[in-house]
């Protein structure tokens, strides 16, 4: 019984294996019409591929920074160096605040000095007109934007402060700006997967009919569904991993010429950021996505008119 | 092994194509099916290869009540028949080996029984030597030569032929319907429809003749 069974199973997927390279000899038979499908499908299965690739690294650049909020709290000019400091001595017993951390005028004139390089412009202005500056970090628990809020409301309500501002607001702008584009991509993913798989349904189908009277002969000598269901399903198969792969190479070329000017700008802004490629990722993703699509759009097109097809007369080929 | 009682077959445009239709072919007979063209002989070919059920009455073929048949047994009962056409139907994106083999690569045979089975089967006809061609390389007789390999190469008890020497000059044909006999000489039913009467009256097999659906007069009582 157990050698029954393996040999059945050898002859099993032996058969498949026979018709799995069947179905690629036909492509391969057809090179231009395959290709041109293959190509279809690779440049839809790239697209989304491609931006999710540039949303990706957007977000590991975004995630370097430091993430926790930190609230600059801007001095009225009245303000003087004795009210300052005891301002933060009240503020550091706040249940909320961290830590505090403070900055006379002068001490905010030398450092806009050192950074800016507009030295000499400050130097022809009568007076400093930079305000004393508080830099506060909230304590970990009041992370939720609900109590920076509070936070910062209850900040700005103080009479010696001219303004309180969070610093990484940009920052989360930057992020939930992120979110929206991933969604979106997403979207754009769904839709143009269903669009690989209108794409290798119509293929399919069009197989199918080219294919009307080879079905009714097979059907005549005992050809089940299922047999004749086969062949199709592998060109689908065959469709989706060879346009998965096209998907991959594409890329590789376009993100090859993306990666000069991206670490280019980078080095403009002093970084050594260096475009990430998710080549391996990708390279499992694509053909796996592609082979899914494939088949399930060979699968469709199977279903519906494979059933159709039914010998009528006993001479099939009119 | 083929076995009419009492068939009716209408379509729905009233047109009675078979009406109260009995007859009976014993295992390993051979019999031709003749009469004029709308008699019916094609519509009963198709109830036997279960293209088409019979409105009324029973069809029992190798012990089977096609009647009772379910959908999904129609291609385990259509391996019990082989089918030659008048148009030999062969595929041709596949050689003549590929073609032979069909049949026997459905049911899902092991590759070292096809190669033997086909092989077999092909030097049966005498093509032998040309199972690397493609039929389109091939004359009229031997595509239907090959036809009659695809036919048998599953080894049907049944074999079922619808006009296969209609497109064959006379010397093709007789050669085609010497083919048949051995056959059945060797146990399988043959069941063939024709026009070619010269041919039916020169061999000693029975005739089914149809006319307007029914048994012409003269045959009823066999």
């Amino acid at each position: 019984m157990k050698k029954w069974f393996s040999f059945s199973l050898k002859s099993y997927l032996l058969r498949h294996l026979q018709v799995m390279l069947f179905s690629l000899g036909r492509l391969w038979r057809q090179p231009f019409s395959s290709f041109m499908t293959m190509a279809v499908i690779g440049i839809a299965l790239a697209l989304p591929a491609g931006l999710f690739v540039l949303l990706q690294n957007v977000t590991h650049v975004s995630s370097n920074w430091d993430d926790a909020s930190q609230i600059s709290l801007f001095l009225k000019q009245d303000v003087s160096e004795k009210e300052a400091k005891q301002l933060k001595t009240k503020i550091r017993d706040w249940p909320t605040v961290k830590e505090v951390h403070y900055q006379n005028a002068d001490q905010s004139l030398i450092e806009f000095r050192e950074l800016s390089g507009l030295g000499s412009l400050l130097d022809s202005l009568p007076d400093n007109p930079l305000p004393a500056v508080m830099t506060l970090v909230p304590t970990e628990s009041t992370t939720s934007d609900e109590d920076i809020q509070f936070l910062l409301r209850d900040l700005s309500a103080l009479p010696e402060v001219e303004q309180a501002q969070l610093d990484m607001a940009w920052l989360k702008r930057l992020r939930s700006i992120n979110q929206l584009l991933e969604r979106g991509i997403g979207l754009l993913g769904i839709l143009l997967s269903l669009s690989v798989l209108l794409v290798i349904g119509n293929t399919i189908r069009l197989a199918i009919i080219n294919r009307q009277s080879e079905i009714k002969v097979m059907k005549l000598v005992g050809a089940t569904n299922r047999f004749i269901r086969r062949p199709f399903l592998y060109t689908g198969f065959w469709y989706g991993i060879l346009g998965g792969f096209f998907a991959w190479s594409t890329l590789l070329v376009v993100l090859s010429m993306l990666s000069e000017p991206v670490y280019h700008l980078a080095s403009l802004y002093g970084s050594e950021f260096h475009l990430q490629w998710f080549t391996g990722l990708l390279l499992l993703y694509l053909p796996l996505t592609g082979i899914f699509l494939g088949i399930l759009g060979a699968w469709l097109a199977v279903g519906r008119h494979l059933r159709a097809i039914e010998p009528d007369s006993i001479k099939p080929c009119p | 092994m083929i076995q009419f009682t009492d068939v009716y077959k209408r379509y729905t445009n009233r047109h009675e194509a078979l009406s109260g239709l009995s007859f009976e072919l014993q295992q390993g007979e051979m019999a031709f099916l003749t009469g004029h063209s709308g008699a019916g002989k094609s519509t009963l070919l198709k109830l036997i290869a279960l293209i088409e059920r019979s409105t009324h009455g029973q069809v029992f073929v190798n012990g089977q009540n096609l009647s009772r048949l379910k959908k999904g047994k129609i291609p385990f009962y259509r391996r019990q028949i082989g089918l030659v056409f008048q148009d030999h139907n062969l595929l041709h994106d596949r050689t003549v080996f590929d073609n032979v083999a069909l049949p026997l690569v459905i049911a899902g045979e092991s590759h070292r029984e096809i190669g033997r089975r086909v092989r077999a089967s092909l030097d049966k006809v005498g093509l032998l030597s040309k199972e690397r061609q493609l039929p389109i390389a091939l004359s009229g007789g031997e595509q239907q030569r090959v036809g009659i390999a695809r036919a048998v190469v599953s080894r049907p008890p049944i074999l079922l032929a619808d006009e296969p020497t209609g497109n064959l000059d006379p010397d093709l044909s007789r050669d085609i319907m010497q083919l048949f006999e051995q056959f059945n000489q060797v146990g399988v039913t043959v069941f063939i429809a024709t026009h070619d009467l010269e041919l039916v009256i020169a061999m000693p097999h029975r005739q089914i003749v149809l006319e307007a659906g029914r048994l012409a007069p003269e045959y009823a009582v066999l």
